[in-house]
């Protein structure tokens, strides 16, 4: 430890304490100091790893290609890179992206469901029933999307494989058939996944608009509804950011229910959300213990690296986003 | 001493709150305004309100004529604030409140199930202690808050409801400049006064105030004051306040409420002009406390 002035000072007060005291700081340092080797080792690893890969196909060439097929790499033929990866990238940005749509909404009425307008005492029974949700294994619900989810689905997933031919967008993005393990059905059971998070958080949020403001909002007349776009909503925004970009955290990086619904199909991108593709974390969870071909576990921590990096880039975007809205409400 | 159970306007001379006693102070009503804002007056009957089945205010009878200012007073937790919510319906919104007695808005019990309280909430607008001006809102978005609600709409533009709004409520040349700038950026005084002025954009017919200056520094009070003063010609005004001076100052009618010891609910002593109550209280409670000898 170090003697600062300050501390010496402050030294006869505490003299009984003293080793108590010094201990308590040591464990704390050295506890934060395993967390940040942590993470460097992690990343170090990753490099370390990635690297015979990346230096013998180059950089760019991973992210140029959406080819995956291991079976063609020949040990020293460096072009073309067999392991393009922008289809997992795809993948995860798709499935991430369909959850947030179906889950923000849906955190967004449940919480101000829980906060204000489910009678009193049936709020904190909905709200532990939410946070259950958390609790399921991921694994229950990749099994459970198969057998229960998919079959739901169809009804829907044939219908928009039809409806929207002939118009320019939405035509491509909902082309069919709908192959039941798909982006789709990997994207709804992640819905549900985050919800539960995306739901606690909000619910935080809305918990803390002031009492005072919700009555000055009834008493200029306004129903339930309006007071809650007047007196809770507005105030709460910076938070539902934080709120979503903590869920699609959580999104990005699932792995085991998205392998088991998504199809696993490597060989390029599929455009439409109804078909099978597979996201950066299920292309590893899928081959890493037979990955025999040449660079190929080497490429799998390519798309690792890339999956680490996308998430704390979202992570800062978001942490961005919260600080600025926060001090436009402030 | 046993008035705590009896009906304190049965004592009173019946004529002495409605017809002509009125005080010196009685507000010179400006006929056109008065032609255009006709509140309604509200007469309070056997009202007794309870939170958990706990009577906070009990047996309170009382009328509230219009174009008047009436005070609250009384000691604290004597149900001044439970009394004032009561008159627009906003007691029940806490949790486990309950009322009974009526409460007659020209006549028709708002209590009434067939009654829309959301509509008395429009007739019946409310300012609260600390002001709550919604802090993501501009000045000029805070005072049309409540105009845009439902299916209401201002006479005329937008811009002049919210520049006769402003001038009522004394704020208009201060921030005439900069409407589009945050609420949440002016002075607690003038926080209070945007309050006021998006409480009276919805033309209430009747304003209940709590304490509505309690927060603020003795200049913004006195320029609240003077509001009220004015308020009068359009609206009938019930302060809540715990200061007696303000209510000598502003009322031309007060009420006083006691309450006996934690406990028991608080009732109604006395209402009277505040001339009276002041000067010639007719209880002894009344005088004890209005003279500062307890509370
Ligand atoms: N929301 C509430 N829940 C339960 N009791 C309350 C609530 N609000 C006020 N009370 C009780 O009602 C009584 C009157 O309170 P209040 O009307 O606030 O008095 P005042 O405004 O005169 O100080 C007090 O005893 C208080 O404890
Ligand atoms: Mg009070």
């Amino acid at each position: 430890m170090t003697g600062i002035p300050a501390d010496r000072a402050a030294a006869p007060l505490r003299r009984g304490r003293g080793r108590g005291d010094r201990l308590f700081h040591s464990g704390v340092t050295a506890a934060g100091t395993v967390v940040v080797l942590v993470l460097l080792a992690t990343v170090v690893f990753i490099v370390i790893k990635a690297w015979p890969a990346v230096s013998h196909y180059g950089p760019g060439s991973f992210l140029s290609s959406d080819r995956w097929a291991p079976s063609d790499a020949v040990a020293n033929q460096a072009d073309p890179n067999p392991y393009g990866i922008l289809q997992f990238l795809y993948g995860t940005l798709v499935t991430s992206a369909i959850a947030m749509v179906i889950a923000v909404p849906v955190s967004i009425a449940v919480a101000l469901t829980i906060t204000d307008v489910a009678p009193q005492r049936l709020r904190r029974p909905l709200s532990a029933l939410v946070d259950l949700l958390a609790a399921i294994p991921s694994v229950v619900y990749g099994i459970w999307g198969i057998f229960a989810l998919i079959p739901a689905l169809r009804p829907f997933g044939d219908w928009a494989a039809t409806a929207f031919d002939g118009i320019p967008v939405l035509g491509t993005v909902f082309s069919g058939p709908f192959s039941g393990v798909s982006y789709f059905s990997a994207g709804v059971v992640l819905a549900i996944m985050v919800l539960p998070i995306v739901t606690a958080v909000c619910r935080e949020v809305f918990a803390t608009a002031p009492c005072a403001e919700k009555e000055s909002a009834y008493a200029l007349g306004a129903t339930r509804t309006e007071m809650l776009r007047m007196a809770v909503l507005p105030r709460s925004r910076s938070g539902i950011v934080g709120a979503s970009v903590l869920g699609l955290g959580r999104a990005l990086g699932e792995t085991i229910a998205v392998t088991m619904l998504i199809g696993d199909n490597v060989l390029s991108i599929t455009r439409s959300v109804l078909g099978q593709g597979a996201t950066m974390p299920s292309v590893i969870a899928n081959e890493f213990t037979e990955a025999n071909q040449p660079f190929h576990l080497s490429s799998l921590f390519v798309v690792a690296g890339c999956l680490l990096a996308l998430a704390l880039v979202v992570n800062a975007l978001g942490r961005l986003i919260v600080r600025r809205t926060g001090e436009n409400i402030a | 001493m046993t008035y705590g159970n009896r009906n304190p306007l049965d004592s009173l001379d019946p004529t002495a709150m409605k017809e002509p006693k009125m005080p010196p102070t009685a507000p010179p009503v400006d006929q056109q305004a008065a032609a255009r804002f006709a509140p309604a007056r509200l007469d309070v009957v056997d009202l007794t309100a309870s939170y958990r089945g706990l009577p906070a205010v009990a047996d309170v009878s009382l009328t509230i004529e219009p174009h008047r200012v009436t005070a609250l007073i009384g000691p604290s937790g004597c149900g001044k604030s439970t009394l004032l919510r009561c008159l627009n319906g906003m007691h029940l919104m806490a949790p486990h409140a309950t009322v009974t007695g009526q409460v007659l808005l020209g006549g028709t019990d708002i209590y009434d199930p067939r009654v829309n309280p959301i509509e008395i909430r429009r007739r019946v607008g409310m300012v609260f202690q600390r002001p709550t001006p919604f802090p993501t809102m501009s000045i000029r978005d805070n005072v049309l808050a409540g105009v845009h609600l439902g299916r209401r709409r201002g006479r005329g533009t937008h811009d002049d409801l919210v520049e006769q709004a402003l001038m009522r409520a004394g704020l208009w040349k201060e921030v005439r400049n900069r409407l589009k700038a945050p609420g949440g950026g002016l002075s607690g005084g003038q926080q209070q006064r945007l309050c006021i002025a998006r409480a009276l954009a919805v033309e209430p017919e009747i304003l209940l105030m709590d304490e509505p200056c309690s927060a603020l520094d003795p200049i913004s009070t006195l320029v609240i004051e003077d509001l009220i003063k004015e308020i009068r010609e359009t609206c009938t005004v019930v302060i809540v306040t715990h200061n007696m001076q303000q209510a000598a100052r502003v009322s031309d009618t007060t009420v006083f409420l006691n309450v006996e010891y934690a406990g028991v609910p608080g009732r109604l002593i006395e209402a009277g002009p505040t001339e009276q109550i002041f000067n010639a209280p007719q209880q002894r409670a009344t005088e004890d406390y209005t003279s500062g000898r307890f509370g």
